[in-house]
């Protein structure tokens, strides 16, 4: 296996030795997401983290493939479901960890918590908690690339459900009229909270949708982080020369609640097991142990460093302060844009 | 008997749906999920897919096909889940809903009902934490609810659905899981605020889910000797003057309590009605604990900061009675 995605810095994340072999860095990535993940939903329980927790678990595969195939200042948009998305974007874990306790040290202040990750100097725009709302930013994002002259991908990663809102439709036909270089990556784990596509949807082929606006489309299997990477690779290529939106459509499934809210009613136990067989962490891995390119002991190697990363990052988290109470009404407004 | 107003809205709605065939509910997982909230839970088994109809994440196209469903002849109950997708809505609200009587020359009415939770306090941060009450209650044309009682709850839905036009109920996040007695007349109007709890020394006027806290303000203020009056809202469109007038010529002092932003705030209307009313009666100038002016933060401390408190209003009777 060897490096297909070229100029991958931006995605490889801190603790992952930039020597390893690429398949090596994908699943120490999507391993970084899951034990991130895990420990989020534990420090929940405990009543650390606060608020809405949508948990990526099972999706892993989709930002770690896309990521990978990104250049290290093309710009992300990304929704509340946006944890892994922001930490292969190389927003340090610690930044997130004290975001979600409400932290002054989180990477917005405290302020956003677990649905608003941003990271202005990494390019990364933001969780966005409004369906469908990254859409236009991204389009307008690329936009402001195309009228300034720089050469620039914008990665928009959103929901199946998202594609029911305008917002996706006027988004898309934005971005089709006037040419612009935005990689729509559609995540779409079959189920909008408890709607399932079919449910919410006249045609359940997402790409149809995109093409009708004359976006070129591809849809793969998101559980294959491979797949994942070389249909993202590939797509952002062709916006790179072509300078046209793209569209990918993510197979995928996420295998918790929706939110910490979520009872789960509206759909059966085995259809999540079924999916859970196809999880992307333990078919990559099994994969390349089938090849003798991983070890059970490489395995643990990288998973360890996971949990040592995940463990400093709530040490950090816990240790880091609050935001004084005085200083509640900064950053409505930038200062001196008046003057 | 005690319930919840998640209860209460439950059995409003159960009511609603068994006794009138025009009537059906639709929105984002109101059936299979059985409600953002759990209000409709059950329903779906109970009524089917065809009257509990869970939509798509398109706001502006089933808020408007509730419209146009009204027009029809059906007598539809829209939940938006919450009123920060509403805005996602709001044109079909303000440019049909609110318009078509008017526009039509009086031919047309469109007797609507939409729901949505609204507010602040469960750390949701900027996007789900919106107190829009007031961008309503600006528009002539709909009626605006705020059910901030266990009876409220259960009987505001039924005289909101014999409204020939459209009613915006707005059902604060943090009331659904408030338990209390459901009295034996829980039937209500839709027209009138009520008084909460009788009082002499100041009239704390408020709505939806800053009831509580001015309830709680006044108990801790009881205990100091201090006498308030609290009056809530109830009908946030179009406003009860009368009982906010009657109340602040008693007790010749007033603080309203609200949780939008202080701004082109509800509080602010309701301040213009007690000095259009009552400016001779005043022996100090109204005061108004609102939203700090700032988007609602995800930590706790700050999230609890930029909110109306109880200590907050309690501070606020104390300046205006100088005590
Ligand atoms: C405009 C809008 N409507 C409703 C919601 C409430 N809501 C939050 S997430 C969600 C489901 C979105 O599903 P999808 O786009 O498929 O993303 P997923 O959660 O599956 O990642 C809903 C209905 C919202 N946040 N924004
Ligand atoms: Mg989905």
């Amino acid at each position: 296996m060897n490096e297909t995605g070229g100029k991958t810095k931006a995605g490889t994340g801190m603790p992952v030795q930039p020597g390893r072999p690429f398949a090596h860095r994908l699943l120490a990535d999507m391993l970084r997401i899951r034990r991130m993940e895990e420990k989020c939903a534990e420090l929940y329980g405990a009543q650390k983290i606060r608020g809405f927790l949508h948990l990526y678990i099972g999706e892993e595969a989709c930002a770690t493939g896309a990521m990978h195939a990104l250049d290290a200042d093309d710009n992300v948009v990304a929704t509340y479901r946006e944890h892994g998305h922001a930490l292969l974007r190389g927003v340090p874990m610690d930044a997130i960890m004290a975001e979600m306790f409400g932290k002054a040290a989180g990477c917005s202040r405290g302020r956003g918590g677990s649905m608003h990750l941003f990271d202005a100097a990494r390019r990364f725009y933001g969780g966005n908690a409004i369906v469908g709302g990254g859409l236009p930013l991204a389009v307008g994002l690329a936009l402001a690339d195309r009228m300034q002259g720089i050469r620039r991908v914008t990665a928009c990663f959103f929901g199946e459900g998202a594609v029911a809102e305008g917002a996706f439709h006027e988004g898309m036909n934005l971005a089709a009229l006037w040419r612009l270089p935005v990689l729509f990556l559609c995540e779409n784990n079959l189920y909008a909270m408890g709607t399932a596509l079919d449910r919410s949807e006249s045609q359940t082929e997402l790409c149809v949708k995109a093409a009708s606006y004359k976006v070129p489309t591809l849809k793969v299997d998101g559980m294959d982080v491979l797949a994942v990477h070389e249909a993202t690779r590939r797509a952002a290529q062709q916006v790179r020369e072509e300078g046209g939106p793209f569209f990918v459509e993510f197979r995928t499934f996420r295998f918790r609640a929706h939110s910490m809210f979520d009872p789960e009613l509206y759909r059966d136990k085995a259809e999540v097991e079924e999916w859970k067989k196809r999880g992307p962490i333990h078919s990559f891995s099994a994969q390349l142990k089938a090849a003798g390119e991983l070890t059970e002991d490489g395995f643990l190697e990288l998973d360890a460093e996971a949990e040592a990363e995940v463990a400093a990052a709530v040490a950090f988290a816990e240790a880091a302060p609050w935001e004084p109470v005085e200083d509640l009404l900064r950053d409505v407004t930038t200062p001196g844009a008046t003057r | 008997m005690r319930i919840s107003y998640r209860e209460a809205m439950r059995q409003a709605l159960h009511d609603a749906l068994a006794s009138d065939p025009r009537v059906f509910l639709m929105g984002e997982d109101v059936g299979r999920y059985g409600g953002t909230y759990a209000v409709s839970k059950g329903f779906y088994d109970e009524f089917g897919p065809e009257r509990i109809r869970d939509t798509p994440l398109s706001e502006l196209g089933f808020v408007g096909a509730g419209i146009g469903a009204a027009l029809g002849g059906m007598r539809p109950i829209v939940e938006v889940m919450t009123v920060n997708f509403s805005l996602l809505a709001l044109d079909q609200i303000v440019n049909s809903a609110a318009l078509l009587r008017h526009m039509s020359g009086g031919q047309v009415s469109v007797p609507l009902v939409i729901r949505m939770a609204t507010g602040a306090g469960r750390q949701l941060a900027a996007q789900h934490s919106h107190s829009l009450e007031n961008w309503y209650a600006h528009i002539p044309g709909i009626r605006v609810l705020a059910p901030a009682t266990i009876a409220d709850a259960r009987g505001m839905l039924a005289p909101a659905l014999a409204d020939p036009d459209p009613v915006v109920m707005f059902e604060h996040a943090q009331l659904y899981n408030m338990e209390g007695k459901l009295p034996d007349n829980w039937q209500c109007d839709i027209e009138r605020a009520a008084i909460r709890r009788p009082g002499s020394q100041l009239s704390l006027i408020t709505y939806g889910g800053s009831l509580p806290k001015a309830l709680d303000a006044a108990a801790e203020l009881a205990r100091d000797g201090i006498d308030v009056e609290v009056v809530d809202l109830r009908v946030l469109r179009p406003l009860d003057t009368e009982t906010i007038a009657e109340s602040v010529s008693r007790t010749h002092r007033a603080v309203i309590v609200d949780e939008g932003w202080r701004s082109g705030s509800l509080a602010a209307e309701v301040m213009a009605r007690i000095v259009e009313n009552c400016f001779y009666d005043l022996d100090a100038p109204p005061v108004r604990v609102c939203s700090e002016e700032v988007p609602i933060p995800y930590a706790k401390h700050m999230e609890g900061a930029a909110l109306p408190q109880p200590a907050k209003i309690v501070a606020a009777v104390r300046e205006v009675l100088n005590v």
